[in-house]
């Protein structure tokens, strides 16, 4: 990982991006850092575009503003490509990683001539083929852990255990398929 | 041994709440603080504290519970915002009036017009003539330490004032942080037991809280209130003292942060400093001179102590997150101002609107206002004496 890093977080209301970035700040926070992890607040509803953000760094983090130059950014829903400027400010050395079935082709042409590294995920499969449902937050998760190189793999997996143990007390049957969301989102993007 | 734990600026107040366990809490939920009672009901469902919850249907009630709580004997406390805080107005002024030691988290947020949940200070600033000490806080750090300052601050005997410990509404309150939580025995010993000198559960000596003070009783209850609050000041230090030994981590009446040459100075309050102290050490890598300084406690305000921290300084932004419309200045401005002049410091000084309602406040925001300090002292620019900052174009 990069010493200091921002992250961005683009979905849609209900998906869970905000509980993401919580999470992953939980992770980090767990493997020894500094960490933010904040949601933009507004009259939020079901479906409408969120953002949230990470700051993950090894010392203390002073800036409380929202992130207008990230390292990195994640679309938890791609029909956000249309209508938010995700790359806005996103920086070239970074990357973006993007939930979508289509073929990286097809994705390019809707990110502004954006020139970093482009990641894509199916979450939706993934989460389907774990969970029988479909929650892109795990996934996508996953996915921004591995393309930040925020931490080892087995690291990354063990701190989640726990801490999905602590956060479904009350649902432990969802556990098992969320930890496979996490392996199978590992694979798979790319 | 600190505590190494992450938390929201909600949750870092919550817990201390459950460390302290005061006996009564009063509440009615309004955003952005309604998570510190939320968490508080659920420490006293799961008994790990026996404090008296008492669900209210209004703020003008909460308050009026929590005074009546504090009166009768009780440590009582709430927490509020924006309108909730405003529904308060009227009580309020009988609370610092009765002498009441009333700890409120305020989480700061816009007063409604237009309705508005993010964060200014426009609900705190206009309760500032109301008689309650107010400290405000950086990060979940600091609001977790001005609450566990505040009773102490609050029951001194030379004191007994309400307190409200403020924080920005989202920005620290719902962002998850790094924090350091000092251990629960050492709170309660640090806070200890309230033993109020005069309540009215005592059986022994009975009193009245709250008559009728006509002309001749009136003016003599605020010149106390005013000393009170002239004695909170060094009370305030003292307990920041004391403080440092528990936990490490020093406070005074304001920070001050890269000040020994500094010319150019930002003067702010809140989240928005450490956002500053980024663009300070940004600039001191350019040779700028630049320096900031964080008021902390806002009531007592520490105007002569301002003063002299800026004696050297040669451009002054004074930031204020509320605006009061007076045309001559917002609640910090105008304050701060008036300090200045009473110090005969004849700097230049510009009083900024920024951040209302959540408008962002970047390191960017900060280096601009810089910039403009430094265009206004070397006369490239003429100084504008108010400015509103951050607007759309």
């Amino acid at each position: 990982m990069k010493k200091n890093i921002e992250i961005r977080w683009h979905g849609r209301g209900g998906q869970g991006a905000k509980t993401a970035a919580l999470l992953l700040a939980d992770v980090a926070f767990n493997t020894g850092m500094h960490v933010q992890g904040f949601p933009e607040y507004g009259p939020e509803r079901m479906g409408a575009p969120i953002t949230a953000y990470n700051r993950i760094g090894e010392s203390e983090i002073r800036v409380h503003s929202n992130i207008y130059h990230p390292d990195y950014v994640v679309v938890v829903d791609e029909t956000l490509l249309h209508s938010v400027d995700v790359t806005n400010g996103l920086k070239e050395d970074g990357a973006i990683v993007i939930n979508t079935p289509r073929p990286k082709e097809e994705i390019l042409p809707l990110l502004n001539g954006y020139k970093g590294s482009v990641y894509t995920i199916d979450a939706h499969k993934v989460s389907m083929e774990t969970l029988g449902k479909y929650f892109p937050n795990s996934p996508m998760l996953a996915a921004i852990v591995k393309v930040a190189d925020i931490m080892d793999k087995d690291v990354f997996l063990s701190q989640m255990q726990a801490s999905y143990e602590h956060k479904f007390a009350k649902k432990p049957e969802v556990i098992d398929g969320n930890m496979r969301a996490l392996k199978m989102a590992f694979e798979e993007v790319k | 041994m600190a505590i190494r734990e992450r938390m929201s600026g909600n949750e870092a107040v919550a817990h201390a709440i459950k460390q302290i366990n005061p006996d009564v809490m009063a509440a009615f939920p309004i955003t952005p603080s309604t998570e510190i009672p939320q968490m508080v009901s659920t420490f006293i469902a799961n008994g790990d504290i026996d404090t008296e919850f008492i669900p209210v249907e209004s703020e003008h009630s909460s308050m009026s519970a929590t005074m009546g709580a504090c009166a009768a004997g009780a440590r009582a406390i709430t927490a509020t915002s924006s309108c909730g805080l405003a529904y308060m107005w009227e009580v309020l002024y009988v609370a610092a009036s009765d002498r009441l030691p009333i700890v409120m988290a305020v989480v700061n947020r816009a007063l409604t017009g237009p309705i508005n949940i993010n964060c200014d200070h426009s609900d705190s600033m206009g309760a500032r003539d109301a008689g309650w000490i107010q400290i405000y806080a950086e990060n979940n750090q600091e609001a977790y330490d001005n609450y566990i300052q505040a009773f102490r601050i609050a029951e001194h005997p030379d004191v007994k004032l309400p307190f409200m410990a403020c924080q920005d509404g989202f920005i620290t309150s719902h962002a998850v942080e790094n924090i350091s939580l000092i251990e629960t025995e050492k709170v309660k010993e640090f806070v200890g037991s309230y033993e109020p000198e005069n309540f009215l559960l005592n059986a022994d000596m009975p009193m009245a809280v709250g008559p009728y003070a006509n002309s001749p009783f009136y003016m003599e209850t605020k010149m106390n209130q005013r000393i009170a609050m002239k004695n909170a000041k060094k009370v305030i230090l003292e307990v920041a003292e004391e403080f440092e030994k528990i936990s490490g981590r020093k406070y005074g009446l304001f920070e001050e942060y890269r000040m020994d040459d500094a010319e150019y100075v930002i003067v702010i309050m809140g989240s928005a400093a450490g956002t500053t102290k980024e663009a300070v050490d940004e600039l001191r890598e350019q040779g700028i001179k630049a320096g900031m300084i964080k008021v902390r406690v806002f009531r007592p305000f520490p105007g002569a102590e301002l003063a002299a921290a800026l004696e050297n300084a040669k451009g002054i932004a004074i930031m204020d997150r509320a605006e009061s419309f007076s045309g001559c200045g917002g609640p910090l401005g105008s304050e701060l101002k008036a300090a200045l002049y009473d110090a005969k410091n004849e700097s230049t000084t510009v009083n900024y609107f920024y951040g209302l309602a959540g408008r962002d406040y970047t390191v960017e925001t900060a280096c601009g206002i810089y910039q403009d300090l430094i265009d206004y002292v070397s006369g490239k620019q003429e100084a504008e004496q108010f400015k509103y900052i951050g607007l759309r174009k």
